[in-house]
């Protein structure tokens, strides 16, 4: 893919855009999800707001942290940028796509989570190394299951980068795919189990017992804490951008068009905003489950794609 | 790909009954179990009819009809009964864990796919792909009733197994003859009256319904 102006415009709006917009998301799962439980809700802007204080406040480190854990909050912050960078959103022609295609990206997320265990061991408390071990426990599981969807959607573009499959998915006559929904499926409770959302972790709980996100970056503060809490927004609004980018590529445009930016743009923000209400709707409606219980969850997960992936090679080659 | 409208949906309907026949071996309550093999009949009836609508073969709707009336009506009404009258509520125990259960199902769908995939390709009928499903559901169905101790979830592994054989008896050759058919859904009604008589025999004789009991010869 040759460098183009118009490409590189997309890709300095949509690495931006996805950025800031993160907590902006974030702010709209929240209220939406306080709406449904019959609260006021601390507005959109309040993620916002949370950052600025963090930003301004002084860090305090543990005695004996090392520089690894002064240094993950910015690789944790870069690693979710670089995903971010990587996601069609507005635009397949991406000159920076071609850096990783899907299997880098689910690396790059592997690579994040291990800086974050180790950092979260690094100070040598109960809860951090418990948190730790937990995350490893759902992050491998969670992987496979994740490069199956993504081999599916491989399958039938024939190609593993990430730029390509959109565009093959967003400009076909539309054929319903089974596998496409199997894979679905799939992606929906990979999503829940690596965002730390509702069934697999609870985003908002302070009970030790349950936790497994917040016991890793419990010992974090101010700026630190400011950029983790940011990249796991990045990482929230890059996973949507990705359900989106799979299952409903319409609207992205194809290389070298300008004048189909406001419509790229509002059909993303739109599916954004649907895609935040149905998670705070299914965050309200499910209980959290026993951290036991998450093997099995995942490994649903994990059949679904590979069920995907053989249904492709049976009924639709 | 110009895959015809029918086709693909005959091809979302399979995929909903291999789908169906996982959650049913992953299911640990004897009631959702019941309810996802009446949901099982009702998506067998949906691809036989489009199947019928399509190829124009008039058997087919009445074979549809019997599998509304006695999979997804009468029998799932009997199956609620009975429990009801055993009293079996209770969640389902099963021999294996239920990860590895899904594991080794998996393996029995990639051996029923490559099984199916000669046959399909010598078969000219519209379903001819949703053999290696018929065939998946099948097996899966043999996996149920082998990695459940009590009897009504393998009875109930016996009539989906039924389920998947009609399935693939559409999609290789639109159906069995209208006797035959006639003969087995008459068989499987009897078969869970017979089973249900069985059911009271068993739980008289050994106070449970775990068939673990029948292993042993003597007392």
């Amino acid at each position: 893919m040759q460098l183009t102006i118009s490409g590189l415009l997309y890709q300095t709006i949509q690495s931006l855009l996805l950025v800031l917009v993160a907590p902006l998301f974030l702010g709209w799962v929240n209220q939406c999800r306080a709406w449904f439980q019959n609260r006021s809700g601390p507005g959109l802007f309040q993620p916002y707001r949370n950052l600025l204080k963090l930003v301004n406040k002084d860090a305090v480190m543990a005695h004996g942290a090392s520089g690894l854990f002064r240094t993950t909050p910015y690789v944790l912050f870069a690693c979710m940028w670089l995903a971010a960078g990587i996601v069609p959103v507005l635009a397949t022609d991406l000159p920076y796509a071609p850096a990783a295609d899907v299997i880098a990206l689910v690396g790059v997320f592997a690579l994040a989570r291990v800086f974050l265990a180790l950092a979260a061991m690094d100070i040598g408390t109960a809860f951090g190394s418990l948190g730790a071990r937990r995350e490893m426990l759902v992050a491998f599981l969670a992987e496979p299951a994740l490069l199956m969807v993504f081999f599916t959607a491989s399958l039938i573009s024939h190609s593993t980068s990430l730029t390509t499959i959109v565009e093959t998915l967003a400009h076909r006559e539309f054929v319903v795919y089974p596998s496409m929904a199997f894979a679905a499926v799939a992606f929906l409770l990979v999503f829940l189990a690596e965002n730390a959302r509702i069934p697999v972790d609870n985003p908002a709980t302070h009970l030790e017992l349950t936790m497994i996100h917040e016991a890793m970056i419990l010992e974090y503060s101010a700026r630190h804490l400011a950029l983790i809490e940011w990249a796991v927004a990045i990482k929230l609004t890059a996973y949507t951008a990705i359900g989106i980018a799979l299952f409903m590529p319409w609207g992205v445009i194809e290389a070298g068009h300008w004048e189909g930016l406001p419509t790229a743009l509002g059909a993303f923000v739109a599916k954004l905003l649907a895609a935040g209400l149905g998670l705070a709707l299914l965050e309200t409606v499910s209980a959290k489950m026993r951290i036991f219980r998450a093997p099995e969850f995942l490994g649903t997960a994990f059949l679904l794609g590979v069920l995907g992936m053989l249904i492709r090679f049976l009924l639709e080659s | 790909m110009g895959i015809p409208v029918t086709s693909q949906m005959i091809n979302i309907l399979a995929s909903l009954m291999l789908l169906i026949a996982f959650a049913m071996l992953s299911q640990r309550r004897i009631i959702s179990l019941i309810n996802l093999f009446a949901w099982q009949g009702a998506v067998l009836v949906a691809s036989t009819l489009i199947v019928a609508g399509t190829t124009g073969q008039e058997h087919l709707f009445y074979s549809a009809l019997i599998t509304l009336v006695l999979k997804v009506i009468l029998l799932p009404w009997i199956l609620h009964r009975l429990i009801r009258r055993l009293n079996v509520k209770w969640d389902v125990e099963t021999l294996i864990n239920i990860p590895t259960t899904m594991l080794a199902g998996l393996l029995l769908v990639i051996v029923a796919f490559n099984l199916a995939l000669p046959i399909s390709e010598m078969a000219s009928t519209v379903t001819r792909s949703t053999l290696g499903i018929a065939m998946a559901c099948v097996l899966l169905s043999f996996l149920m009733m082998i990695t459940r101790s009590k009897a009504v979830p393998q009875v109930i592994g016996f009539l989906s197994m039924e389920n998947g054989l009609f399935f693939a008896a559409t999609s290789a050759t639109y159906g069995m003859p209208m006797v035959v058919e006639l003969g087995i859904a008459l068989d499987v009604l009897v078969g869970t009256l017979i089973f249900a008589i069985f059911f009271f025999q068993i739980r008289q004789t050994f106070d449970s319904l775990d068939l673990k009991h029948m292993e042993k010869l003597k007392e």
